[in-house]
């Protein structure tokens, strides 16, 4: 049995304007051919312009189990939002 | 912080209870991950083996325009696969595993893929009803809790609906045909009615899954209830057709606001799953020879990739 080819990540964007947004993933034995799946499986219907694809085992995620010190911070920040500001009705353009 | 008394799995099943999806790497009870590789291999294998009796009709098709629909049909059955064995792969199962799975005959894939596709009637009857009962659990699986299920099955649902229109509309053409092709239309809706509907699986009262993968919200319709709205959705396609349901029970209820229909076969339906289909040993051994006539493929392509990397890593020493 040969190696097992690594698994790709795959990254497309749909139209210039926007930004690559992730896909999925497949396997494939170089980025070439990581490129040449991802066009067969992901744009078969002209779905995408460009497409970025990055080996797996690069990509470091956060963890999920501290999901609370990571993002629960933020929650009680309200003052980072505009509604937060208490502005009489007739200010415009603000 | 009273999240902090609840055990992992209540907390799970909280999650599931308010709508939450569950991803990759999030921690998960050993039997949901279990039963997300079990189902999403499964369905995988589906796509793949689902691609055999189709693929026995391409160098057949009887036009050019009938030939490359058939062509991008079963190329999207081969894109489905591949998406759902890379969300079984996010639950830590390899690639290798799944095909090993697979090709030694161990993994079991929808059934109705062990019939025969005998004329090209099939190939109607195979697009407007099997892939209309796969869009029917496919659309409900669009909302399930495993993420990576669930995304994969919203692209599919995409691709899925041009595969039931194409069927319909060889259905269609041969109806409107000669009196040969409409009795050759009612021969495939003959003997591809029934397993269609089998396709949900077995009855509710004889389906001891069904209430964990409620629960989990694997599935938010029972397989009764994907069945009703099956038939109740396709008799009247049928009737455009101008073709008869071979089911001498079926009848509209003016009380339930459904169709009322005859008793499956579960014999044939268990039978079936137990391997003694038609086409179960065939389909295996295509499979087989497939992926050993590509051994030489694989193989090549591994070996330049190796090349490749030697060339850069001789350039940046
Ligand atoms: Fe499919
Ligand atoms: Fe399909």
């Amino acid at each position: 049995m040969n190696k097992e080819w690594p698994i790709w990540e795959i990254f497309i964007r749909s139209k210039n304007g926007l930004e690559h947004r992730h896909c999925g993933s497949l396997h494939a034995a170089d980025e070439e051919m990581a490129i040449q799946n991802a066009r067969d499986v992901y744009t078969r219907r002209q779905e995408g312009v460009s497409i970025w694809v990055v080996e797996s085992k690069h990509i470091t995620a956060s963890n999920p189990e501290k999901n609370g010190e990571m993002f629960e911070p933020a929650a009680d920040k309200v003052y980072r939002h505009p509604t937060f500001y208490e502005l009489p009705d007739e200010i415009k353009h603000m | 912080m009273e999240n902090k008394t609840l055990s992992l799995e209540d907390q799970f099943q909280n999650r599931i209870d308010s709508g939450e999806n569950i991803e990759a790497k999030d921690w998960m009870p050993e039997k949901y991950r279990k039963t997300h590789i079990r189902q999403i291999s499964q369905h995988a294998h589906s796509e793949v083996v689902g691609m055999l009796p189709e693929g026995n009709w391409i160098s057949r098709a009887p036009s050019l325009r009938r030939k490359v629909a058939l062509l991008a049909k079963v190329q999207d059955e081969a894109g489905h696969g591949l998406y759902l064995y890379s969300a079984a792969e996010t639950l830590g199962i390899s690639r290798e595993e799944l095909n090993e799975q697979l090709n030694s005959g161990r993994a079991k894939y929808s059934s109705i893929f062990n019939y025969p596709t005998v004329s090209w009637a099939d190939m109607g009857a195979v697009g407007w009803l099997v892939d209309g009962a796969a869009i029917i659990n496919q659309v409900m699986l669009t909302k399930t809790s495993y993420g990576p299920y669930a995304r994969a099955m919203v692209r599919i649902c995409k691709e899925e609906s041009f595969h039931q229109r194409q069927g319909y509309e060889i259905m269609l053409s041969l109806c409107n045909g000669t009196e040969a092709q409409k009795a050759m239309s009612q021969d495939a809706l003959n003997r591809w009615w029934w397993p269609s509907m089998m396709m949900f699986g077995p009855r509710d009262e004889e389906s001891p899954n069904t209430e964990q993968s409620m629960k989990w919200k694997i599935k938010k319709k029972t397989n009764d209830e994907l069945r009703q709205q099956f038939v109740d959705q396709t008799v009247p396609q049928v009737e455009i057709l101008g073709l008869t349901v071979p089911d001498k029970d079926l009848k509209w209820n003016d009380e339930t606001g459904h169709y009322d229909f005859g008793t499956i076969d579960w014999d044939e339906f268990w039978d079936v799953v137990k391997g003694n289909g038609l086409m179960n040993e065939k389909r295996l051994k295509d499979r087989n020879e497939a992926w050993d006539e590509g051994k030489w493929v694989r193989d090549g392509a591994s070996a330049y990739a190796d090349k490749q990397a030697e060339k850069r890593a001789k350039k940046t020493a």
